[in-house]
Formats: structure tokens, C-alpha cells, sequence
């Protein structure tokens, strides 16, 4: 399928730089605004024949492109997408169109560079999530890391954002760097292995590594997307950049950039090293527990709605890493189902924030209180994506939560119950919030003449929950775009894992005898 | 008609639609006739399909409908997908019916709140949500219904969010709920597992239970008691009854319509529902059983010093709630569904004849300020007096039908235990005893109403006094659908409920807590041969007990208005023990919230900034200061170079000669 001439993911990939470099040539703001708006429109709606042409029946990849970009060293410009990567990739572009229109009123100064960071951001979102060369998929992933750097630095919050935008750099930066040398260590032992030079992600699927190297390599591996997701105890780079990011920042990073670390363990760490990645599941399944307890408990104590919103993203994002690792179907259906979840729900609960954050210029939810009275519209809109975020049958979020529940429960019954009870922290923390921002009498003055939400916010939040409730009542139109891919996951990861005894793995199989 | 059961849920969601979308702009007009018509549309449904499923043999009165597939994911395959049978239509009747009712009630109630449409699109969402639990084939769906209730329940609790106490409340439902739903999806899962492991994977009711024959006692007993603590969470059991008495700051004819006749009922309905899996888990029917007794008691007893005239409604509801909880928990599973057919009449009334003595007080609700208001406002004291004697067990009403066969059921029943059916008789008793205490400090003596108050004194207009009405002939009528054999009646609703919930309580002895006891009792010929006569005995001695409780209110409250304070006096420990209910809100408060919130704060400041950013930005610092340190070296001095140079050329130097003379 092409458009223009050009194969659609990498029209996908490249056509906002197009766009950003268009924008370098307009003066006015008001037609930056409308232009990006545009372009974003334009890259939405060619991404959805991804949806409608996609083929559910097969797990292969779809869509492919495959062509050399270094020969010598065997880097290829390769990519593809299968139903894992299906859905994010609609995410990403949907949620752009999103933020370019959160951004109108509150970005006021260097719009150019602000709408060219984050048309290059998108460049960098897809092409991570298509790339199936791994050296493409460290430059896209890269890619991303230096816009986003900029939005906190540049647009964030005045007091603190250069701090948390070092920080979100270097620590997002620890991980990578040790990626690559995983990546190239990976190159050189399929040379030694099969003689040839690859990055090709499909081919390195292949490989058989011995256990103590597979270990380390995962460990790399993991290391990066841990910190991308992020786990606990990796996760405080995310409450700073969350809070001092602008708007349309926590909500691109919430909802995808979030999402390119669990979904690089689903897949690059896991059907890489499945051997080590099923060592090493009791541990990361009890991080992603202590993460949906912890991140529960201290967002139900933050005084700030965009910090308590980060602290509950720890929370939800547990979950996620919770079901991928039951490593059965109910589990990584509902993660992945999870991750368009959030994404949904918590890009919504900032892109909240940040309209009264307009209105208020405060977070502090103190500063809060009886709000409905003065914006009912608001309080509709807020009810409903909070009720998504706690996992209420009939949104979005219970379907999600449901299955990952069930498959930890299949996994371990002991995660299935403990999980479970983060649920009822869930409720906890976000309906003691609402209640102190929407309910009560008016007590501070300055929110008596608070306006409602105008045309233009309506118009961003329309879409959010009507995917809130598609999602949440009709999923069947989801998961089966999925479910082929899903059932392939499981099972070359089971016949990996089954085929251990022929890999050389001196130690272990010593021990054993 | 059948095939239709999907309009007996989609009217009220219409309703929800129209009056969410449009209700402000349409105005009150217009959603004060959308609002009840779609219930009342639903009801209709109701009837028809009810006729339609008694004129099939009992052995066929079972359908299904899908709707479409829901979640599905390998193994899990669910859909939205109705049943209609004889419980679930029943309990349709007795939702959308009471429903129907309390909102034409409403209309007047609420006629000058601001909050007209919004009040109407809660409502419409909640009688939708509860016929999705009522009438949902698989445990997936009922969840969903189960959950979309306690978010109506939250809204509709929170109704006047300006209010702190009103907000406080609905959240707290919703959390305390929330811990019920905990054991709800646990038990789903559980189930789910464990029949996967012998190759069915279902959460459809009518294969779950077909199969449950196949998991062992010790797993059915887990899931069965996995599903009570989601019973106790909705329907307010001990420990999780906390919430409903704070419920009581939503509107009257919410807690008439969801506190009182219908949600609050849905543990009992899920019990009922779950027959097959409870009848093979005695432990867990024990469990229920004494639960809900002890619950039944401990309500009851704390109904005796309220004062606010909604709190001792809400206080006797769980009390109430508990008796069905003995019913089913003993087996008799058509008795519990009885009492909560014949409550949802007097209670709802109840709540609706309290709402009418608020309107007529201008929202007063303390029983100390009011008295003898039974001239001034004659219809809603006449049909509370009804309401009243159907609580009370008085014979020839309903209350006493139903709740005389689940005393019966508690001594006779092969489950059943003579300190079951005494407990619960004492309860009797209280009840009869708070609820007159209630109605003679309301409606007799002498008015102690604020006289800015008194004069305002009126009547309900016809609106809300004709829903009072119906239900007050309800409240009397209701029971003659279970008149029990030994009075010579036919007890129609036990041979309708017999094809799912079995024909009552089987003399199955137990294994369970009592059955050391119980087999003692028999011996001693307590339980043996439930002749006739002994029915006949026991239920004079509750009408008795009964009764008593009456003759002491009368006493205390009529008679000898002042003794009341000087026992109060005399006995103030245990009085502001009572009154205080037990400091059960004090204990839970300093156990769970307080605890967690210090928890949470002493996670984020203590781990989260100390420990991990510290670490991190310790890390930061000592790059920083090595960096400093390196800094200095590099000065710029060619001298200081050189210098360097000369002193390592030496240091070398040394080394070489010490290593080549060493």
C-alpha cells in the first residue's frame, strides 16, 4: 500500500519531517498552529488504512519495507508491523493530533520550534515502533529522546525543568548506552554463529544464546526498557519530568513514549533472550507489583494533580509489566491492551490537568475544590476518564486490567491477589482526588469565575472518550487484530524456551544433572 | 417475547441517553416524563415476559440471549448475553416494579432541585446497571452490572457534592465497595481456573454450575466464600457495612430505591444465583449463615439509640439484609428471595414515608424534633404505620410471611441450628422494638417540631403520595405469594424458584461448625420430626417476641416519654458505646486510612526522595565534585605541567631501580 508513491510506514515516518521542515519557512504563529494541526490531521488519517487493510489472520509482519541501509555491516532499513505494534502505532498518531491542539492557547512563545520538536518527536515515535533492524530501531529510539529533552527544558515549567530534563536525559541515556553494546554484542555472536553480519531483528529471533550471555544481554536489554516504562525502583525520573513537561508533553510522554519501553521487552528483550527472560520473571514480576502498590500509595499522598498523575502511571504501568510477563495469553492481551489504556486514559487525565492548569496556573490541588459547580461540562468529562483510569466495567480500563489480572492469577496466584489489591488503591487515590478538586463548596475565590471548557477542548476530549468507551464495550474489535500475533509471541517463546536443553548452557545443565 | 428480554435493560439506558445528553435543554417537563417512562416501559417488559415464562412447564422456564461477544482473549471467551429464569425475572419484577414507583416519587420529590436532569440520568443508569446484574448469564457481565451500581450508588450518595459529608460518603462507598469486589473478582478468577484445569473454560452460569460437580470441596468452598465477601461489600455485612449508614446523604428515594429495596440486595442475589456452588461448600453456608446473623443483631441493637429517623431505616436494613443472609446461608434459598421481595416493598416505602415526613418538616431528619405529626400528614402516617407492622412481623402482613419462613427455615433447615433461629428472633424483636420507638417518636406524643417549622406542615402532593400508597399495598398484599403449607396456603414462590434454586433446604446434614451440635440437639429430639405443631409454636413465639418489642416501645415512648433519658443516663457507658456504634467508623478510620496515608508518605519521602533520588543525585554530586577535583589539575601553568612531568619521570624512575635491585 503507498501513498504519494511511497510505502505507507515510511510515509508514516517521514512525512512530519516533511512537515517540520515546511514550518521552518512560515512566519506567522497562527499558521504554524494551523499548519502542524494539519499535518498531524493528514498523518492520522493515513495511518488508519494500517487498520482497515490490516490482515488479522496472519502474524507475520505487514506492511513490510526491507532494504539495505549499510550493507557492510549488514544495518538494513527494515520495517514492518504485526498486531502488537498495529495499535500503538494508531496511538501515536492519534495522540499527536491531540497535542498540537492542546498546545494552541498554552504554548506561547517559540511555537515554531515547539510544533518542529514535536513533528520531529512523532518521526521518532513511529519509526521506533516499525524499525525491525535493531541499529534502526537505537536511532529512532534515540531520536525521540532528544525533542522530548527539549519540550521540558524549553517549554516546561519555569522553576524546575531544566533539572528534570537532565535527569529524564541521562537516565533514559544509563539505559541505552548499555543496549547498544547488547545490540552489538548480539551482531557479533550471530556472525560467529551463522557467518553472517545481521541487525535484522527477525533473523536474530533465531539465534540460540548460550545462557550466561543470553543473562547479560537481557539484563542491557531490560535495563533500558525498564527504565523507559518505567519500573520500580527506575521510575523517579518520570514524577519531574511528568510535572515540569507542558502539557501536550506529559501526554506524549504518558501515552507513547512510556509505552517504547514495555513495548521493547515484548518485542526485543523477550523473544531475544526468552531463556533469561524466563529466569528472570519472578523478579521483574514482583518489581511490577512492589510498582503497583508503591506508585498507588504514594500518588494517593501528592499534592500536586500532575505528580499524583505520574505516581498512578507507575501504578497502571506495573500492571502492564504484571500481564506480559504471565506469559500467557490473558496476560499479554490485556498488557498490550493495557498500554492503549493508558495511553487513553492518563493522556486524557493530563490533557484534564492541564486545561485547568491554564485556567488556574497552579496543580496544586489544594488550590481546588468545588469546581463542578463552576465547570459541569469539565466534571462530565472528568468523572468519566477518572471512572477509565480506576478500571470501571463498561471503560476501557477494566477490560484491560481484567485480563492482566487473570493471566497473573493463571501465572501465581499469590501476583493475581496481590494485584488485585491495587485495585482498591486505585479507587482510592483517584476518587479522594477528584473529590478534592471537583466536589465541596468554593473556597478559594479565585475559582468562582472559572469558565467552562470552549469548543476547542471539547473538541480533544470527544475523541479520548469515545475510544474510552469503544474500548471498554465493544474490545472484540481489538484484540482480534491481535490475537494472531499474540498466540505466535507465546508460542515461539514457549519453543525457545522448551528447546534450552540443546543450547550450550554448560552450567545450568550441569547443576541440573 | 422472550427473545426480547435485551428491551427490559435498553429502555432505562435510553432514558439514561436522553436525559444525560439532553436533560438540560430539554427541561424538567420533558425528563420528568422520559425518566419513569423508561422504567416503566421495562417493567411492562417484565410482565409480559413473567407471563410468558409461567405458561411454559417449570423444567423449561430457562432462556438465553446473546447479545454480542465482549472480551475475548484465548481461553476467556465472554459475551453480553441475557437469561431470563424464574429468579431473574422475579427479581426483574421486584427492580423494575419498586423502581418504577420511586421515580414517579421523585418527580415530586426533587421537582425544585437544580439538579433535576442530572438526578434523573443517575437514576435511569442505575436501574440499568442493576438489570445487567439481574439478568447477566455469565459472572462477567453480573460484574459488570455489580460494579455499574456501586458507581450509582456513588454518584447518586454524592448527589449534593457541595455537601463534604455527601462526598465523603459516596467515596467511601465506593471504596469500601471496592474491597468486596476484590473477593467478587477473585472468586471469578478462581472459578475460571479451576474448572480450566478440567478442560472447561467458562464463566457462563449455566455451564459453570453444570460442571462445579466436577472441582473438590475445599476449591468450591474458597470460591463460594471468595464471592460472599463481595456479597458483604454490597450488601452491607459485617465488616463491610460501613458504608450504608453514610449513604443515607444522598436523596431519600435513592436510598429508598438503592439502599433499601434493590442494590443492597444483590449479595443475596448472587448467593441465591450461586446455589449449586454454596450447596457444596457447607463451610461457606455456615459462614454465610452466622454472618448474616450476627449482622442481623448487631445492627439492630444499634438502630435502638439513632435518633436520625434515615439512620435507623439504614441501620435496620442491614439488619434485615442479614436475615436474608441467614436464609440462604441455611439453604433456604426461596425464603431469602421471599424477604427480599416483601422488604424491598416496606423498606422502599419506608424510605419513601420518611422522605414525605422530610418534605413536610422542610428536611428535617431527627426524631427528637418531631412527634405527633399523625394528623397533620395522614397518608404518609398511615402507610408508614403499614410499613411499620410488615417490619415488625406483625401477622397477615408480608414481612411476617417472609420473615417467619426464614426463622422456621434457620431452626428447621438441615443447615440450620436452634442459637441460629433464637439469635435471629432476639433480632426480631429489637427490630419490632426500634421501628415503633421510630414510628411513636414520628407520628405520636406530643409535637416537638421547631415551631418556625410547624406551621409549614403539609401533606406530599399526590405525586409521591400514590407511589406511597402502592406500596403500602404492597407491603400488606406482598406476602400471600408465600403463605407457608402449615397455614394452609400453597407458598407459590418456593414451587417458582424450586427449577434454580432446588425445592428449598434438602435435609442434607452439614459437616460443617454446627453439625456436632446440631447432632446433639437431634439426639435430644429438639430437631426431629418437624412436626407441624412445632412450626405452628415457634412462629407464635416470634409474633410474641415481636410483640414484646412493640409493648416496649409503646412503654418507653408513649407511656413514660421521660424514662428513656433517665435510663440513658443511668447507663451512659454503654449508651455512648451504642450510640456511637461501637466506634466501628473510629477503629477502621485509625486502622486503614490513617495507616495507609502515613504508609504513602513515609514511602514518598522517605524511599522514593531520599533513597532513590538520593542515591542518584549523590551519584550526580560526587561526578560533579571528582570533576572539581580534576579541574584543579589542569591550570593552565606550563610550570606546573612541567613540574608533573619531572615528578612522574622520578616516580618511574624509582620504581625501575627498586624493581631491578629487588
Amino acid at each position: 500500500m503507498d501513498i504519494l508513491g511511497i510505502p505507507i510506514l515510511s510515509f508514516l515516518i517521514f512525512f512530519p519531517l516533511a512537515g517540520a521542515i515546511i514550518l521552518l519557512f512560515i512566519k506567522k504563529e497562527e499558521t504554524i498552529r494551523w499548519t502542524t494541526l494539519a499535518i498531524a490531521l493528514v498523518e492520522f488519517v493515513a495511518s488508519l488504512p494500517l487498520f482497515f487493510k490490516f490482515d488479522s489472520a496472519t502474524a507475520a509482519m505487514q506492511f513490510l519495507e526491507d532494504w539495505w541501509w549499510v550493507e557492510a555491516y549488514g544495518i538494513s532499513y527494515k520495517i514492518g508491523i504485526d498486531g502488537i505494534s498495529l495499535l500503538l502505532v494508531l496511538l501515536a498518531t492519534f495522540l499527536t493530533v491531540l497535542c498540537v491542539l492542546c498546545s494552541w492557547t498554552a504554548i506561547t512563545f517559540r511555537v515554531k520550534e515547539y510544533m518542529i520538536s514535536f513533528l520531529f518527536l512523532e518521526t521518532g515515535m513511529i519509526g521506533a515502533l516499525v524499525a525491525l533492524d535493531l541499529i534502526l530501531f537505537y536511532v529512532f529510539w534515540e531520536v525521540m529522546l532528544i525533542p522530548m529533552y527539549l519540550l521540558i527544558g524549553i517549554w516546561g515549567n519555569p522553576q524546575r525543568r531544566i533539572y528534570a530534563a537532565i535527569k529524564f536525559f541521562l537516565f533514559t541515556m544509563a539505559g541505552s548506552v548499555l543496549m547498544l553494546v547488547a545490540i552489538l554484542v548480539l551482531y557479533f555472536i550471530n556472525l560467529k554463529a551463522t557467518g553472517r553480519g545481521t541487525f535484522d531483528v527477525l533473523e536474530l529471533y533465531k539465534l540460540g544464546i548460550p545462557m550466561g550471555t543470553q543473562h547479560w544481554l537481557f539484563g542491557a536489554f531490560a535495563l533500558a526498557f525498564a527504565i523507559k516504562v518505567p519500573m520500580f525502583p527506575f521510575h523517579t525520573w518520570l514524577p519531574d519530568a511528568h510535572t515540569e513537561a507542558p502539557t501536550a508533553g506529559s501526554v506524549i510522554l504518558a501515552g507513547v513514549l512510556l509505552k517504547m519501553g514495555t513495548y521493547g521487552f515484548i518485542r526485543f528483550a523477550m523473544p531475544l533472550f526468552p531463556n533469561a527472560a524466563l529466569d528472570l520473571m519472578p523478579l521483574i514480576s514482583i518489581l511490577a507489583l512492589i510498582g503497583i502498590i508503591y506508585g498507588a500509595l504514594v500518588s494517593m499522598m501528592q499534592p500536586d494533580l500532575k505528580r499524583l498523575v505520574a505516581f498512578s502511571s507507575v501504578s497502571h504501568l506495573g500492571y502492564v509489566m504484571l500481564g506480559m510477563f504471565a506469559l500467557n495469553t490473558q496476560g499479554v492481551q490485556g498488557s498490550i491492551y493495557q498500554m492503549l489504556n493508558h495511553g487513553i486514559s492518563t493522556g486524557s487525565l493530563f490533557l484534564i490537568v492541564g486545561m485547568i492548569y491554564e485556567r488556574r496556573h497552579t496543580r496544586m490541588i489544594s488550590d481546588f475544590g468545588g469546581i463542578s459547580k463552576v465547570m459541569p461540562v469539565f466534571a462530565v468529562f472528568f468523572m468519566i476518564v477518572t471512572l477509565s483510569s480506576i478500571g470501571l466495567p463498561g471503560t476501557n480500563g477494566f477490560v484491560g486490567e481484567f485480563l492482566i489480572l487473570l493471566g497473573a492469577f493463571q501465572a501465581n496466584i499469590v501476583y493475581g491477589v496481590l494485584a488485585a489489591a491495587g485495585v482498591i488503591l486505585g479507587a482510592a487515590y483517584m476518587l479522594w482526588m477528584f473529590q478534592r478538586v471537583m466536589f465541596g463548596k468554593i473556597t478559594n475565590p479565585k475559582n468562582e469565575g472559572l469558565k467552562d471548557l470552549n469548543a476547542r477542548e471539547i473538541i480533544t476530549l470527544i475523541p479520548m472518550v469515545a475510544l474510552i468507551f469503544l474500548m471498554g464495550i465493544y474490545p472484540k474489535l481489538f484484540f482480534s487484530k491481535m490475537d494472531v500475533s499474540v498466540e505466535k509471541f507465546l508460542k515461539d517463546f514457549r519453543g525457545k524456551v522448551e528447546m534450552k536443553a540443546d543450547l550450550p548452557a554448560p552450567k545450568v545443565a550441569e547443576i541440573k544433572k | 417475547m422472550l427473545d426480547l428480554v435485551w428491551l427490559i435493560p435498553l429502555f432505562p439506558a435510553i432514558g439514561f441517553l436522553i436525559n444525560g445528553l439532553l436533560g438540560r435543554r430539554l427541561g424538567k417537563g420533558v425528563v420528568s416524563v422520559v425518566g419513569p417512562s423508561a422504567i416503566g416501559l421495562s417493567f411492562l417488559t417484565s410482565i409480559l415476559i413473567f407471563f410468558e415464562l409461567i405458561n411454559k412447564p417449570p423444567s423449561e422456564r430457562l432462556f438465553e440471549k446473546v447479545i454480542f461477544d465482549w472480551v475475548v482473549s484465548g481461553s476467556l471467551q465472554t459475551v453480553i448475553g441475557y437469561q431470563i429464569d424464574p429468579l431473574s425475572i422475579l427479581m426483574a419484577l421486584v427492580v423494575t416494579g419498586v423502581s418504577f414507583f420511586i421515580h414517579i416519587y421523585s418527580v415530586g420529590y426533587m421537582h425544585d432541585d437544580p439538579g433535576y436532569a442530572r438526578y434523573f440520568t443517575y437514576l435511569n443508569l442505575f436501574v440499568f446497571m442493576m438489570l445487567n446484574l439481574i439478568l447477566a448469564n455469565n459472572f462477567l457481565l453480573m460484574f459488570v452490572g455489580w460494579e455499574g451500581v456501586g458507581l450509582c450508588s456513588y454518584l447518586l450518595i454524592g448527589f449534593w457534592y457541595e455537601k463534604d459529608s455527601a462526598a465523603n460518603a459516596g467515596k467511601k462507598a465506593f471504596i469500601v465497595n471496592r474491597v468486596g469486589d476484590f473477593g467478587f473478582i477473585l472468586g471469578m478468577f478462581l472459578l475460571f481456573t479451576s474448572l480450566g484445569q478440567h478442560g472447561i473454560w467458562t464463566l457462563d452460569f449455566t455451564e459453570a454450575f453444570a460442571n462445579a460437580n466436577k472441582l473438590d470441596t475445599a476449591t468450591v468452598t474458597a470460591i463460594a466464600l471468595l464471592f460472599f465477601v463481595g456479597a458483604c461489600g454490597k450488601s452491607a455485612q459485617i465488616p463491610l457495612y460501613v458504608w450504608l449508614p453514610d449513604a443515607m446523604e444522598g436523596p431519600t428515594p435513592v436510598s429508598s430505591l438503592i439502599h433499601a429495596a434493590t442494590m443492597v440486595t444483590a449479595g443475596v442475589y448472587m448467593v441465591a444465583r450461586c446455589n449449586v456452588l454454596y450447596n457444596m461448600a457447607p463451610i461457606a453456608m455456615a459462614v454465610v449463615a452466622i454472618v448474616g446473623v450476627a449482622t442481623a443483631i448487631f445492627t439492630a441493637s444499634i438502630g435502638f439509640c439513632q435518633y436520625d429517623i434515615k439512620k435507623i431505616l439504614a441501620y435496620s436494613t442491614i439488619s434485615q439484609l442479614g436475615y436474608m443472609f441467614v436464609a440462604v446461608g441455611v439453604g433456604a434459598y426461596a425464603a431469602g428471595i421471599f424477604h427480599l421481595m416483601t422488604h424491598a416493598f416496606f423498606k422502599g416505602l419506608l424510605f419513601l414515608g420518611a422522605g414525605s415526613v422530610m418534605h413536610a418538616l422542610s428536611g428535617e431528619l431527627d426524631i427528637r424534633k418531631m412527634g405527633a405529626l399523625r394528623k397533620k400528614i395522614p397518608i404518609t402516617f398511615g402507610t408508614f404505620f403499614i410499613a411499620t407492622l410488615a417490619i415488625a412481623g406483625v401477622p397477615g402482613l408480608s414481612g411476617f410471611f417472609s420473615k417467619d419462613e426464614i426463622l422456621w427455615m434457620a431452626f428447621s433447615s438441615g443447615r440450620g441450628h436452634f442459637l441460629l433461629w433464637l439469635v435471629a428472633a432476639i433480632a426480631a424483636g429489637m427490630t419490632a422494638f426500634y421501628m415503633f420507638r421510630a414510628l411513636f417518636m414520628t407520628f405520636f406524643g406530643e409535637s416537638r417540631v421547631d415551631h418556625h417549622v410547624a406551621h409549614h406542615i403539609h401533606e406530599s402532593p399526590k405525586i409521591m403520595t400514590v407511589p406511597l400508597m402502592v406500596l403500602a399495598v404492597a407491603s400488606i398484599i406482598g406476602g400471600y405469594v408465600g403463605i407457608p403449607h402449615v397455614l394452609g396456603g400453597a407458598n407459590h414462590i418456593h414451587e417458582f424458584l424450586a427449577p434454580v434454586v432446588g425445592g428449598g433446604a434438602e435435609p442434607v446434614k452439614a459437616q460443617a461448625i454446627f453439625s456436632l451440635i446440631s447432632e446433639a440437639w437431634a439426639a435430644g429430639g429438639g430437631a426431629g420430626g418437624h412436626s407441624a405443631a412445632l412450626e405452628l409454636f415457634l412462629m407464635a413465639v416470634s409474633v410474641v417476641i415481636a410483640l414484646i418489642g412493640i409493648g416496649i416501645a409503646y412503654f418507653l415512648y408513649l407511656k413514660n416519654p421521660a424514662l428513656p433519658r433517665m435510663l440513658t443516663e443511668k447507663w451512659k457507658g454503654p449508651y455512648r458505646l451504642v450510640s456511637n456504634k461501637y466506634y466501628v467508623d473510629e477503629l477502621y478510620q485509625f486502622l486503614f486510612v490513617n495507616s495507609l496515608k502515613r504508609l504513602g508518605t513515609g514511602l514518598w519521602k522517605g524511599f522514593d526522595e531520599f533513597v532513590i533520588d538520593g542515591t542518584v543525585n549523590g551519584i550526580a554530586y560526587f561526578i560533579g565534585w571528582l570533576s572539581g577535583v580534576m579541574r584543579k589539575m589542569q591550570t593552565g601553568f606550563v610550570q606546573n605541567y612541567a613540574f608533573s612531568i619531572v615528578l612522574g619521570g622520578l616516580i618511574l624512575a624509582v620504581y625501575y631501580i627498586m624493581r631491578a635491585f629487588f
